[in-house]
Order: structure tokens, then sequence, then C-alpha cells
């Protein structure tokens, strides 16, 4: 059976002189490596370039607000059970008279961390959040520890600032691939990340 | 005193130091690195004496290949602190007579022989030097180096007939 | 008189031995530098401008680690060995014929250590001890690796040294003498030895490999097979003298190369330039201007086979013992041998014929 096309015959015949001489070898293999040594290099210098990451990239946690800027969490915890990392934790809090402007339901989440070395960043607390209330931004890695504090994230950390809100640029497939279309044509967005706080 | 006098002072006393260290060590490996300095002090007395043609080759092959094979080999020994201890006291008896026999007679051969003292006037500081070297290997004594060449031949030969691996047998 | 001459040999081979070690530190960068290029990486570039201060801040780390010695090896000779191996690296440049002369108030100051009229053996009688610090190192690290990457070492060095002086005989009997100086007069006006000696240029280039511990030769301390090979247990800076005494292994050789076979400081055009120099200038600045162009063109030369060193490191994997056996006994030295002979006869039967015509 053949799978492929690529498979390539192997015999086992003698070698001829040229080939025993080992030297024409020797200089086929320079040849290829000077090449290598003059070739343009793929290198990106990370922290002065920053390579564009894709609409849909899975970067660091945000915990959305509303447009009237409420917290959409209900510390409901389906993200925390479909987290296969165990990553996130929670604890509910009930809704005080007062405080409506501040939340948008009647429970909400009084603490909310995700464990920063825990994360896979996989996206299921994406999909899992009934409320949109949790993403993986697309534009902002999460940045290198320092201290081990840093490690686990809490709201302060996780919940969006309204001065600057983060929205996706695509959703789907189809949306990224118009996206670049576009990007292509001129129309570049770039990435500038915020620093964390 | 002469820088060149003290220079042979020093260099005498080290190899007599590091020849006897050959044999008083007790770790192989020890004696073996004495051999080498040995080899080397032995190399600037030669250089000493304006030969420095039998001082370089003094080096490469005694220092550079005689005696790494002779690490080589003591390298392979496994040996324990304490067997080494185990020498019977005949055998330091017998290797003191015949150490002190080849002392003796080097030394009344060296007393017999009558060394010109130094005359400048017939002294020559090429003697030592590659280009005389060769002229007296190639036209007085040609017959003997070539002797010579044809004994390290058989000598080559014998041990690739040594080293050889017979039918049937393995090594490995 | 006397103190003068002794200041002028102290100062050259200071400056020489200041030479080689800027050099050999450089190639730890270069290597580095060259291993991504070839990869398609940039290589070392934070430290620096283009990295350039990436081997004072290896001397530094390797400084400030802890200089360790294992409880049951031999502590006096677990030191000499990195010591040893330095020293016999070093030993090696003071022969080396950098340029011709520098002239200052009618002196004549040779770029040159030694000249010495057993130059060549001399090298090689350095380079024959080169061995020790590496076996030395090896067994007395007690350890198992370490004695076998050492045994390895003396092995493959004994093996490529008789096809590497049996390679260097023929351009010796072309020149008729051992000294270093001599023989890159010699090769004066494009006479370069590579002409006459292709073969006996690649069995000496493919035993300096070898005598370098070098890619593909570098079975002493074959990662795969033997942990780290004869510096296993070797840390802090004792580790980086036996890592620096590579380089200059490495630097020492390519001089030698480029001495024996490319003509040292000659390079095309050399009395033409010297000409021109010496009408522009005068006698005593032309002359040490072209003696600073042939240096140059020395260094370049040299520096061309560091980096050969290099790319042959990064093309070519390593061979299994027994291929290096084979190769070092059963090719080079028939090699080898074979062309003393074809030497020898050209030079006796050839030469003549060849003189003959030409007059």
């Amino acid at each position: 059976m053949q799978l492929t096309n690529r498979s390539k015959q192997v015999s086992n015949k003698e070698m001829t002189f040229m080939e025993r001489a080992y030297l024409p070898a020797i200089a086929t293999g320079l040849g290829i490596t000077i090449k290598h040594f003059f070739a343009k290099k793929v290198t990106i210098e990370y922290p002065e370039v920053k390579r564009y990451l894709g609409p849909v990239f899975r970067g660091r946690h945000i915990l959305k607000r509303d447009a009237d800027g409420k917290e959409r969490c209900t510390a409901c915890g389906l993200c925390a059970v479909a987290c296969p990392a165990e990553a996130i934790s929670m604890v509910a809090a009930e809704r005080e008279k007062g405080e409506e402007n501040l939340y948008r339901e009647e429970k909400y989440a009084a603490v909310y961390e995700v464990n920063m070395l825990r994360c896979i960043f996989c996206g299921l607390c994406e999909e899992a959040c009934p409320k949109q209330a949790v993403y993986l931004r697309h534009d902002e890695f999460v940045p290198v520890f320092t201290d081990r504090d840093q490690v686990i994230w809490g709201k302060d950390l996780l919940v969006e600032d309204m001065n600057n809100r983060y929205t996706r640029e695509a959703w789907t497939k189809e949306e990224a691939k118009a996206l670049d279309d576009k990007r292509a044509n001129g129309e570049v967005t770039n990435v500038t990340p915020r620093p964390v706080p | 005193m002469n820088p060149s006098i003290s220079f042979f002072y020093f260099l005498s006393f080290l190899t007599v130091f590091s020849a006897l260290m050959v044999v008083v060590a007790k770790n192989p490996i020890h004696s073996v690195l004495y051999l080498i300095l040995t080899f080397f002090t032995l190399s600037g007395h030669y250089i000493l004496l304006n030969a420095q043609f039998l001082a370089a080759v003094n080096i490469i092959v005694y220092a550079g290949a005689i005696m790494v094979l002779f690490l080589f080999v003591i390298m392979f020994l496994n040996m324990k602190q304490d067997e080494v201890e185990t020498k019977a006291n005949l055998t330091k008896i017998a290797g003191t007579i015949v150490g002190g026999t080849v002392f003796v007679i080097l030394f009344g051969a060296y007393r017999k022989t009558a060394i010109p003292a130094f005359d400048p006037q017939s002294y020559q500081s090429q003697v030592g030097m590659i280009e005389s070297l060769g002229h007296l290997l190639f036209k007085d004594y040609l017959l003997p180096f070539e002797l010579i060449s044809i004994l390290l031949l058989v000598a080559m030969i014998g041990a690739v007939m040594l080293g050889k691996r017979e039918i049937g047998e393995r090594h490995f | 008189m006397e103190l003068t001459e002794f200041t002028i040999k102290s100062i050259t081979i200071v400056a020489v031995f200041a030479l080689t070690l800027v050099i050999a530190m450089y190639s730890t960068w270069a290597e580095r530098k060259v291993a991504g290029f070839i990869q398609d990486r940039r290589g070392p570039n934070r430290a620096g401008w283009g990295g350039l201060l990436q081997p004072m801040a290896d001397a530094g780390k390797m400084f400030f680690k802890e200089d360790f010695i294992p409880a049951l090896a031999n502590k006096w000779l677990f030191i000499a060995g990195p010591s040893l191996a330095m020293l016999t690296a070093l030993l090696a440049s003071a022969v080396i014929p950098f340029g011709s002369t520098f002239r200052f108030n009618g002196v004549e100051v040779p770029l040159q250590g030694v000249e010495s009229n057993i130059g060549i053996l001399y090298v090689f009688g350095v380079v024959a001890l080169g061995v020790y610090g590496i076996m030395i190192g090896g067994w007395a690290s007690n350890n198992k690796f370490s004695l076998l990457g050492a045994i390895r070492a003396a092995s493959q060095n004994i093996s490529y040294e008789i096809a590497m002086g049996l390679s260097l005989i023929a351009v010796l009997m072309m020149s008729s003498s051992l000294s270093l100086g001599e023989i890159v007069s010699q090769q004066h006006g494009g006479n370069w030895n590579i002409f006459y000696q292709p073969l006996g240029f690649i069995i000496f280039l493919t035993c300096s490999f070898a005598e370098c511990n070098r890619v593909p030769f570098d079975l002493p301390e074959c990662e795969t097979e033997l942990v780290g090979g004869y510096h296993t247990e070797y840390g802090s800076m004792k580790l980086g003298f036996y890592l620096f005494a590579e380089y200059i292994n490495m630097f020492i050789s390519s001089a030698i190369i480029s001495t024996l076979y490319f003509g040292g400081y000659n390079y095309p055009g050399m009395d033409w330039v010297y000409n021109q120099l010496t009408s522009a200038m005068g006698t005593a600045t032309g002359h040490n201007i072209a003696t600073l162009i042939g240096t140059a063109v020395f260094f370049g030369k040299a520096l061309f086979f560091v980096f050969f060193y290099m790319w042959v490191r990064w093309t070519i994997p390593r061979f299994r013992y027994d291929q290096l056996m084979n190769l070092g006994w059963k090719k080079l030295i028939p090699l080898a041998i074979i062309n003393i002979i074809l030497t020898a006869a050209g030079i006796l039967f050839l030469k003549p014929i060849i003189t003959q015509i030409l007059n």
C-alpha cells in the first residue's frame, strides 16, 4: 500500500569511488551550510519586535464588563469545572443594595483567581462561560514572572479597564481570513500590548 | 655565577630529583609523570648543549608518544592503594643491588673516559644542529642508519603480525 | 644593545601571547555566531554590539562559579590537568612568524616570538604534549567517563600525529629547512606550498582537526556516549581553561596551516605594493606599513581557517570510534607515505626538467 508518492526506493549497491572518497560529499555539505550562513534569518527579536499573533490567539484572561461597566461574571463556577488544569478558583458573594451599577446579576465573584502557572490557555473557560464574561485576549501575553506573588492573578488584574476596552477583531476563521485580506491591502492593525499594572 | 651554569645546576637537580621520584613514588601514575618530567629536563640539557634537534626529537618521541602509551596502559590497570604495599623485601633488595651495580658501572665508565677541556678555537657551535647531524647520518654513518631502519621495519611487521586477527579468533 | 634586544624580545613575546589569547577569546564568540548563522539563527547579540561583550560575560560567569574538586579525585593532578592544557596550547604560538620585520631606528624587529631553526619540530613537540592535559585531567577526575574520554584522546592524538608528521615531511623535503620563517620566505611570490602539496594539505588539515579534538573527531568529549568526556567533573574556570585551550589550539593550528601551505604573510603582488610604499613614504615607514599589510593578510588567512573549523563543525557529524581509527591508520598514513614518495620523485626527476625548461 502506498500512502504518499514521496517514498524513495532504498538500494544497497556498492558506492562508487567518488562516493567512497568522502571529500566530494563533504564539499557538498559545506556548500549547503554556507548557503544557510548567508540566508536571511528567521528570528524575530522578541522584546523589540513583536509578531502579529492573529485574531483568534489565546493570550491572557480578561473578565469583561457590559456596556454600562457592570461585571458580567456571576460566579457560577462553570469555567472552573471546565478548566482541565484546575487553574481557576473563585468565591461567590451576594450583591448588596447600592452595588447594582457594579455587578449585573444578584450574585458575583468576590474573588476570581487564575493560576497562570497552571493555565494551559486552552480557551475552555471561554467556551463554558454562559454570561460571556471570561475571554482570553488575542493581543496580550501573560508577562514573565519575576516573583511568586505574580503567578496568581486576581480580579485587580483580570477585570476589564473601562478606559481601554478589549474588543476582538475576528471571531471565526472566515472573519480572520477577511481581516488578513484587509491587512494585505495595507490596513494594518498592529498589536500594541498594554503594560500589565 | 654565570646564568647558564646556575641554570645547568638547577636543571641537573631537577633531573636527579624527578628521576629519583620515578623510583620512589608509590602511585604508578605519579611515577610516569615524574618520568615525563625527567625527559623534559633532559631536553633542557640538550638545549644547553646547543643540540636543539635532539631536544625536540626527545620530546616528540619520548614525552609525546612513548610516555603517552605508558600512561595509557597504566590508566587501564585498576590499582588499589593497599595492593601496592605488598612488595616483598627481597624484591626491594634485589632492585637496590641491580640499580647500584648499574650506577657503579656508569660511574666507572665515566671515570675512565677523558673529556677534553673547553677550547674556544676548536669549538663548533653548529655540531648539534640538524644540518650537521644530517650530514653525519647520511655520509659517515649511512650503513648503521639504514640497518636501524630495517630493524624498525622488521619490528613494525612483527607488531602487525602480532596484532593481526587470526581466523576464527574474536576480540569483541 | 643586550638590554634593548631583551626588551624587544619581551615585548614581541608578550604581544604574541596577548594576541593569541584575545583571538581565542573572540573565537568563542565567533563559534557561537557562526553556529547561529549556519542554523539560520542570529547567535549572541545581547551583550554589547553584536554580542561582542559575550566572551567577557562568559569569563565572568566561569570565574564566579563554584570551584569544585570531587572528593575522591587526585587533587593536584586535577588542577594540573587544565593548567597543562592551557600551557601547551599557549607554548606553540612562540615560533609562528606573524609578519616580516619592523624597522625602528635602523633596528630590524622580526614579528616572531622566537626564530628557531627547529621551529616546526618545536610546534610538533608541543602539539604532542597537548594530550597530557586531557589525559591527566581525565584520570584525576576519578570518573569512568572522564577516564574513557582521556584514553580516547590519547589514542586519537597518537594515531593522527603519525599521519600529521608524515604529511609535514613532504613539505620539509621541499623547503629543506625546519625553520618556519624560512619556510614562509621560500613561498614568496605566489609560490605557495598548497599548489605543490594538495594531498599533504588535506592530510594535514584532517589531522589538525583530530589533534584539536574538534568535530568530526571530538570523540573524547562525545556527549552521547561519555556524558562530557574528559571534562565531566570539571566546572568553573578549570572547565573554562579546557575550553579555552581548545580555541587556542584551533587558532595555532590555523596559523600553522597558513604558514606551511598558504605562504604565511605573503600575498600576490606583494613586491609591487612594497616598492610603491617604500618609494612613497621612505624605506622605514613604507617597510613598516608593508609589514603591517602582510601581517593583516596572515591573520586573514589564519582566521579563515578558524572559520573553517567552525564551518566544518556544523556540517559533518561525529565519526564513530572505529571509523576514526580506520581513517587514521588505514587511509591517512598510507596516503601520507605515498605523498612523500611522490614528492621525493618530483624533487629528484621533475624539478631538474622544469628548471631546464624554464632556463
